[in-house]
């Protein structure tokens, strides 16, 4: 492979992509140990120790909030701070506006932990955060999207690279989702009321929710993808042309397909239409960067055998691929009349956030770890390894189980006796489902101790790394 | 829909699956000057890329999907008001009482309209309405001795009824429990159905303007000794002496007033609890009890079935 090799060396900005590094491994720790600990309450309610602010339902949005805004954007900061530096062959736009993103969405996250507990709550799925904290976040992304633009504008290459356009029109998109979903009249400092009402509310709502699915829980990550797969594995990228389509196609179709949240509900018909042909049709654009990262391993698959990080991966696509798979023929009316409001919806998210999200981010957390911190690599590829096994284990455990307790409640909701009367009560569906919930938390439990591993083996790698920057030794990086 | 709003959701929808397309076809071809299988003559930090034809496979995908997708808008409502090929209708949408409901399924039933929710109601009607309409030819106290209209009965009431009087039907704090044989309206089979059938309203006025926290202490000593419970003597007697207030509902014996729904004070029983703390509360702030009206929900058939199961519940052999 050719390389530019700069005549003078590039002052990059590495700063601010250590701290969302080290941020992303903690937080992911604290948002899976709180979804561990909800999936318990769930089978043993007496965990929530009769204190308002450990019960489920305000630990559920907290949950979430910390797996998708505190480890995953946190990801997505790091990786495409890191990310456009490197391929723009230039430093970030302004160090100032970066480090007020670092310390803007810490603040973010802070403040989620505070008021989700005490039960402040906009009601809005996955935008549950109250007005002021709405507006920092408006706030802090304006200034991301000052600092990636700013830096794409100044680049040294002529092309800009294909892991920037997915992650520009992630910043783009959720800027106008998060703003527009967001408009509320406030009634006091810590309550306010959406403008919408009614259906249309309900439909800007998952606007907004099935578009932070699409492009920062998938844009954001292909992003990553496009970068860290070829990297790793040391291959060209398979096909310019698969990226090109792939990407618009992708970006122009999912922001169509909120309406499949709102099947069969006063959402008027044509609407939910629309809505199912545009999510059927994603599926194909959603294959194509999963078959261009896979591909891209052509002629280097035996290194799967060695290299852990590479595994991460790989497993991650073919995660992404399964359940890009699975949200559009959920997306089905047909298909959506028995998975909608079961597990089944509960397996799919994590199909997509433990096994693609999650699995992404570690790998790539792998590879920059030791980058970040003057280290050739990390400290221990054996506990990637049991990391990597803890991990893929876990998360099959909990899809397995949902899949099951998901059809199940959906098949014992539906079924009905000769003379047309359920066969079924509600709370017997919830009792069917125990043992399932228990899986849940098993496999939940395997990945926390993973994420405790990786903790551990990156804490060796930078105490290595600080050593020997203290020795005054620069250790040579790719 | 305004059709300025139908047109534009046409145009945007048709718009975005016609620039794919394009997009689709413009890939097939190598529009590059770069040889397929060749590199791109760019690297980004070491990552170079192939120019590799998009798999077969995957066009075939995309154009299969395509067409689908054509189909179905072509078929079902969605290209803003063309209402499709098949006029197919989950429900109808814009109703607002139960009159207008009706009005546009007999509407919808003369066009030869598919209205999805309609078609689900008549052929349950036509597949179920028999079955029940032969329970409802026998009385509610010999249904109750039938053991396949009281498993219907129950499975009916587990889905409508478990959610206040619960799935035990023992009821719960300010939910009466059907099965003690204690009724607030009267427990003969009539009573039941018609409880069920018109709702019931439950009021018991609050009287802390009218007397002093002391006195409804004594009052509510006084109610609790009318159930034998041994309370001071003292406040009894006072209590007594302002008992009259209440006999005019629960008459002067405390035993209560099925016409009214005024509860029965002498058998310890207690819809709102029976602690004093409980009964000062009730004195102090009234309670209303609200059973719904399920006539227009379930029909009167199915309510048939239902008070023979909830008539058995008190009255087993």
């Amino acid at each position: 492979m050719s390389q530019t090799i700069p005549k003078q060396p590039i002052e990059y900005n590495m700063k601010v992509v250590r701290q969302f590094t080290v941020m992303t491994i903690i937080w992911g720790i604290v948002g899976m140990a709180l979804g561990v600990l909800i999936a318990a309450q769930l089978v043993w309610p007496e965990l929530n120790f009769n204190t308002p602010w450990l019960t489920y339902s305000r630990l559920r949005p907290l949950h979430t909030n910390a797996v998708i805004f505190a480890f995953g954007t946190s990801a997505l900061f790091a990786t495409s701070y890191y990310v456009v530096q490197k391929t723009c062959q230039v430093s970030l736009f302004s160090n100032k506006l970066a480090t007020f993103t670092f310390w803007g969405w810490q603040a973010v996250i802070v403040a989620a932990v505070i008021t989700l507990p005490m039960g402040l709550n906009s009601t809005k799925e996955y935008a549950e955060l109250e007005w002021p904290i709405d507006i920092l976040i408006a706030v802090v992304w304006i200034a991301y999207s000052i600092v990636f633009f700013g830096t794409l504008a100044i680049r040294k290459t002529s092309h800009i690279y294909v892991a920037n356009w997915f992650f520009g029109a992630f910043i783009v998109v959720i800027a106008m989702l998060h703003i527009v979903n967001s408009f509320a009249i406030p009634v006091s400092f810590t309550k306010s009321y959406s403008i919408y009402s009614g259906a249309t509310d309900a439909m800007v709502q998952w606007w907004y929710g099935h578009n932070a699915v699409g492009f920062l829980l998938t844009a954001g990550f292909l992003g990553m993808m496009y970068y860290f797969v070829p990297k790793q594995a040391e291959r060209p990228v398979y096909s310019y042309r698969l990226s090109v389509v792939h990407f618009w196609a992708l970006i122009s179709l999912y922001i169509w397909a909120g309406p499949h949240h709102l099947h069969y509900t006063a959402l008027p018909d044509w609407t939910q239409s629309v809505g199912m042909v545009m999510s059927v049709i994603l599926f194909v654009p959603s294959w194509g960067g999963m078959i261009n990262g896979i591909m891209t391993l052509s002629g280097a698959w035996h290194k799967l055998r060695t290299d852990p990080i590479l595994r991460f991966l790989i497993v991650s696509l073919s995660f992404y691929g399964m359940s890009t798979f699975e949200g559009p023929m959920m997306a089905i009316k047909s298909v959506n009349a028995l998975s909608h409001y079961t597990d089944w919806t509960v397996g799919h998210v994590h199909s997509g956030a433990l096994g693609w999200v999650a699995m992404i981010t570690i790998g790539s957390m792998y590879y920059l770890v030791p980058r970040l911190f003057n280290q050739k690599e990390i400290h221990s590829i054996k506990l990637v390894n049991i990391h990597f096994w803890l991990h893929t284990i876990g998360v099959v455990f909990y899809i397995v189980s949902m899949w099951i307790s998901g059809v199940m409640q959906g098949l014992m909701w539906r079924a009905t006796n000769s003379d047309g009367t359920l066969t079924y009560s509600f709370v017997e569906s919830v009792q069917a489902s125990y043992p399932f919930w228990t899986g849940r938390f098993i496999g939940g439990v395997f990945i926390v101790i993973g994420m405790l591993i990786m903790a551990y083996n990156c804490y060796q790698t930078i105490r290595a790394g600080r050593r020997e920057t203290a020795a005054g030794n620069v250790v040579q990086t790719a | 829909m305004s059709s300025f709003w139908s047109a534009w959701i046409i145009v945007l929808t048709l718009a975005t699956l016609v620039v794919l397309i394009w997009l689709l076809r413009w890939n097939m071809k190598n529009y590059t000057h770069i040889e397929e299988g060749q590199e791109m003559d760019h690297e980004f930090d070491g990552i170079v890329e192939l120019n590799n034809p998009l798999p077969k496979w995957w066009t075939y995908l995309f154009w299969a999907c395509f067409v689908w997708g054509f189909l179905y808008l072509a078929l079902y409502p969605g290209l803003g008001n063309f209402n499709g090929l098949l006029d197919w209708k989950s429900s109808n949408q814009d109703i607002r009482s139960l009159e207008e409901s009706r009005q546009a399924m007999k509407e919808a039933h003369e066009k030869g309209m598919i209205v999805e929710y309609d078609r689900a109601i008549r052929s349950a009607e036509e597949k179920y309405g028999p079955i029940f309409e032969a329970f409802a030819q026998q009385p509610v106290n010999e249904l109750a001795k039938n053991e396949d209209a009281l498993d219907v009965g129950q499975r009916l009431f587990l889905q409508n009824c478990a959610q206040c009087h619960g799935s035990n039907a023992m009821g719960g704090q300010g939910f009466p429990n059907l099965t003690d044989n204690d009724w607030l309206y009267g427990g003969e089979p009539d009573d039941i159905k018609t409880t069920l059938l018109q709702g019931r309203q439950g009021n018991m006025p609050a009287f802390s303007g009218q007397f002093s926290d002391k006195q409804i202490t004594e009052l509510a000593n006084y109610v609790a000794s009318l159930s034998g419970r041994k309370r001071d003597a003292d406040l009894v007697q006072a209590g007594k002496a302002n008992f009259a207030v209440c006999s005019a509902c629960h008459g002067q014996d405390g035993k209560g007033n099925q016409q009214l729904g005024a509860p029965n004070l002498t058998d310890n029983v207690w819809l709102y609890g029976g602690s004093i703390n409980k009964i000062e509360e009730t004195l102090k702030h009234g309670r209303n009890g609200v059973m719904p009206a399920w006539k227009n929900i379930l029909g009167e058939d199915k309510i048939h079935v239902i008070s023979a199961y909830v008539y058995s519940l008190s009255n087993e052999e």
